[in-house]
């Protein structure tokens, strides 16, 4: 009896492991068999939630001008969702050419695997982030509660909408931006500062999980006088739902937010990539790529775009991450990990 | 001895079906939760209790398993309720309301959170006028038990539906012209009878209660030591790229599941016995 249960056993196995390696058979067949100069190459561009529409009209973009230059015809597929999750999924073996994350820390830890050199942010110019944003405010319209500036937000009975910074990098820019401003007031005291950002999560009814969720909790189920926000969202939330309902508030000083763009140099070795992802990402700093991305309600790195959208982005003093924080790595484990300051605002 | 063995088996096949659900038990369920252990391993045992042991951590056990067992109580009640409904009375759409049950095992958890959450939202069509009671539904415990209660209705009306259904009426009649009051005869014949498939029902709900994240993100206001439910602080984990963590606390979660469950099928059991010794 045990002897049958035993051979069914090895037969289902090898049946098992005969069907996993075909499978693996064909895919590398496929792989080789399109040597170096393909007619045809696909991209797969790993990016985070609010950046879709952004990168479906560049890829055209992209596509045209490289069939022009290269007579090379190249699918760009995109992949979007929370930037942390993302950096996860590419780190677990999602082949991603390159990524377009929210924050430079998430790709760090991709370098920390292993797949990109751990200088990756020197490789192309601003810090690697071709685009800029910045956090503001949306208040509901006739802004019923007076709020100008980050101190408004701490005052008793203004009730502000952010995202838990725990799962969502949109909102840890809030949290930093609104840290930052706390600094500039006091004169760079740390205490006032987590005295500042502590009051104003206290004026948080709702953590949602992601940036999008606190835009819904805002918009549609009417909760809070504030939402903090990255500036494209604002403008997406008011020109999706309505100019009469809503209107954007800019603080006096703001973060500024770099989303970071770079080439996954293991898969795009394994691909034969190498070249087009690089011209993908090259492509964003070029007039064309600059111009979808101001149109997107990014802010544009080059001059010469900015002055043409300078009304659509107001201009506010606005601080780097490095200059206050010391970089990523760094804000991440003061403020962000398990037993960082942000976990003890909520200690009872 | 084989011969007089194989007499007893109405089916033929042993050795391929137990091959069978081994091999599957091991690929789908086995294996993947030996590597959670394996995963949650990595930590020093130090760090692990530090881990599993947090203020927040305790905090999010407490509220999940609280909301699960009142979400898993109150479907044990009702799913009860519409399964008597169901068997015993006949009424026009009663086809519509029996699969009407199973829609949420249907919907996507992500839908239903979004569609309780529209709906109990202070500015919500149900929502609004808990409001004015000053109850707060969505963002509080309350909304999470709602999630939890809906999610888990299924569970319990199809368990004990095919009781009911074959419980013999004359057990019911034969104890009415022997002077049995009607409470009499639901507490006496037919509870002890739908009792062991309450249970399943209620471990059922319960269990599914106790892993439930995508309807519930929507309706918890994710508040730290007030609406954090433990998956979401396993995706908190995850999102700081904290994979031994997040699997300290899910290796909690599994063993206080599997200890809950246990007990209860034990429960159950004893029940069945002692309904069927009667």
């Amino acid at each position: 009896m045990m002897k049958k249960i035993w051979i069914t056993l090895l037969s289902l196995t090898f049946l098992f492991v005969a069907a996993c390696s075909n499978q693996s058979t064909t895919t590398t067949e496929k792989d080789t068999e399109a040597p170096a100069v393909k007619k045809e190459v696909e991209l797969l561009n790993v990016s985070y939630d609010p950046t879709r529409e952004f990168y479906e009209e560049f890829n055209k973009s992209f596509a045209a001008y490289w069939e022009k230059e290269k007579g090379q015809k190249v699918t760009i597929n995109q992949s979007h969702g929370g930037s942390g999750k993302q950096s996860r999924s590419v780190i677990d073996g999602l082949e991603a050419d390159v990524v377009t994350l929210a924050l430079a820390y998430d790709i760090d830890v991709i370098a920390e695997a292993g797949k990109l050199p751990v200088n990756w942010q020197e490789r192309l110019d601003n810090n690697s982030s071709p685009y800029t944003s910045t956090i503001v405010f949306l208040v509901r319209k006739g802004n019923p509660k007076g709020i100008k500036d980050w101190d408004d937000l701490v005052k008793d009975g203004v009730s502000v909408i952010t995202p838990n910074p725990k799962t969502s990098g949109g909102a840890r820019w809030n949290y930093l931006a609104a840290w930052g401003f706390a600094l500039e007031q006091n004169n760079g005291d740390e205490a006032k500062a987590k005295e500042f950002v502590t009051k104003l999560f206290k004026n948080v009814p709702v953590l949602d999980s992601g940036a999008r969720g606190s835009t819904t909790t805002f918009v549609e189920r009417g909760i809070g006088d504030v939402l903090i926000a990255w500036e494209n969202e604002a403008f997406l939330a008011l020109n999706e739902l309505g100019k009469d309902e809503f209107e954007i508030v800019v603080p006096s000083v703001s973060i500024l937010a770099e989303p970071p763009v770079t080439v996954v140099d293991e898969t795009a070795k394994k691909h034969g990539t190498e070249e087009v992802a690089k011209a993908y990402l090259d492509y964003l700093y070029t007039e064309e790529g600059q111009e979808i991305a101001a149109k997107n309600y990014y802010r544009p790195r080059s001059e010469e775009v900015a002055k043409k959208y300078e009304d659509q982005f107001p201009k506010i003093n606005l601080f780097t991450i490095d200059e206050v924080f010391g970089g990523w790595k760094n804000a991440q484990k003061i403020h962000f990990d398990d037993g960082g300051v942000f976990d003890e605002i909520y200690k009872p | 001895m084989a011969n007089k063995r194989k007499r007893h088996r109405v089916l033929p096949g042993f050795g391929l079906s137990m091959g069978y659900t081994l091999i599957y038990l091991s690929l789908i369920v086995l294996i993947p939760i030996a590597f959670l252990f394996l995963k949650a391993s990595t930590l020093s045992l130090a760090d692990f209790w530090e881990t599993v042991t947090d203020d927040r951590v305790v905090a999010s056990y407490k509220l999940t398993i609280y909301t699960s067992l009142i979400a898993a109580l109150v479907n044990a009640v009702f799913g009860t309720l519409i399964a008597w409904v169901l068997v015993r009375y006949d009424f026009y759409g009663k086809r519509i309301i029996d699969a009407l049950v199973d829609l949420p095992f249907a919907l996507p958890t992500a839908v239903a959170g979004i569609a309780l959450t529209t709906i109990y939202a202070p500015n919500g069509w149900i929502g609004q006028y808990f409001e004015a009671m000053g109850i707060k539904v969505a963002y509080t415990p309350l909304g999470i038990m709602v999630a939890l209660t809906f999610i888990g209705l299924p569970f319990v009306v199809r368990s004990v539906q095919p009781v009911l259904q074959d419980l013999d009426r004359q057990y019911e009649e034969a104890a009415s012209t022997l002077g049995a009051s009607s409470t009499q005869i639901f507490v006496k014949i037919i509870l002890p009878a739908i009792f062991p498939a309450i249970l399943t029902g209620f471990a059922l709900a319960f269990a599914r209660a106790l892993g439930e994240y995508g309807s519930v993100v929507f309706i918890s206001g994710n508040m730290p030591m007030k609406t954090e439910i433990v998956p979401l602080l396993i995706i908190t984990k995850l999102e700081q790229f904290n994979y031994a963590g997040a699997a300290a606390i899910a290796v909690v979660m599994l063993v206080f599941s599997f200890v809950l469950l246990f007990l209860i099928n034990f429960w159950q059991w004893r029940t069945t016995k002692k309904y069927q010794m009667n």
